[in-house]
């Protein structure tokens, strides 16, 4: 635990952090801005679990696992994502929302 | 002094996490988004979890940040500036999160949380026992399945970003 700091002020921040990414997503019109903010929304809900395991449940680890995963999720999804935006890119030459609108080319 | 330490960290993760969802260059905001998650890492090694902070700043900083800066580098120009949404657009989003934020620190405030104060420190071998465990609540079985998806993923990384280019030259002889 931080010496006094309580576990609303953690939550609180988180909760601004998900919200900033939730912003984000939905403002940013480029593919790689978008998994940005999809990073910081995974990112907030990461230390949630971890905050709640340390200051509720001390003595489990099931919160550390459960963070363990979404960083591991995360990495790979940020793998694929990044290699559609490039495969788009040599297909459209273009990394916009508004330029895809073909699934199958 | 822990206290003062969290403040300076929440305060840089905010103003870095704005910069990056506002910042009109993309490099830039990958670089903001680096240090949002040195500031995550920092938080983990403030409660205690020195190895979730090293997963932390390895894969996040030394992985996806490292990826995210060479596909700018590839699908950009350095200087280009990206077009931003709509000031009406942007003044609609803005509120609906403030509202949502309203309704989340309201639902977190009223809630009563049965903290337990206490100073264990959790130890690498804990969590390698226990991830690795057979027994009831032991996570051998999600860590398995979690190896294969990464294997997955990193097949299909390379075939998806590498495999289309015979394809375009076929087509184009056909044509």
């Amino acid at each position: 635990m931080i010496a006094g700091i309580s576990i609303y002020e953690i939550l609180t921040l988180t909760s601004i952090l998900f919200f900033i990414g939730i912003y984000g997503f939905i403002t940013r019109k480029n593919l790689i801005s978008m998994l940005i903010s999809i990073e910081l929304i995974l990112n907030a809900s990461v230390v949630n679990f971890v905050v709640i395991n340390k200051y509720l449940y001390p003595d489990m680890l099931q919160g550390v696992f459960f963070s363990i995963f979404i960083i591991a999720v995360a990495a790979a999804e940020t793998a694929l994502a990044i290699s559609i935006i490039i495969n788009l890119y040599r297909q459209i030459s273009s990394v916009e929302v508004k330029d895809t609108e073909i699934m199958k080319y | 002094m822990e206290r003062y330490i969290f403040y300076i960290v929440a305060f840089i993760m905010i103003v870095f996490a704005i910069a990056s969802v506002s910042s009109r260059k993309m490099l830039r905001s990958v670089v903001y988004l680096l240090f949002v998650l040195m500031g995550i890492a920092g938080i983990f090694f403030l409660i205690d979890y020195n190895f979730l902070a090293a997963i932390q700043l390895t894969v996040y900083a030394g992985g996806i940040i490292v990826l995210m800066i060479f596909s700018v580098l590839l699908v950009h120009h350095i200087e280009m500036e990206l077009e931003v949404a709509k000031i009406s657009k942007q003044l609609i989003t803005g509120l609906i999160c403030l509202a949502g934020l309203g309704v989340f620190l309201t639902t977190i405030y009223s809630h009563e949380f049965t903290v337990v104060e206490n100073s264990i420190s959790t130890t690498t071998t804990d969590i390698g026992t226990k991830m690795l465990s057979y027994e009831a609540g032991g996570f051998i079985l999600p860590f398995e399945v979690i190896s294969v998806l990464l294997l997955a993923a990193m097949i299909g990384a390379i075939i998806i970003a590498k495999g289309e280019k015979l394809e375009d030259g076929r087509q184009e002889t056909e044509d």
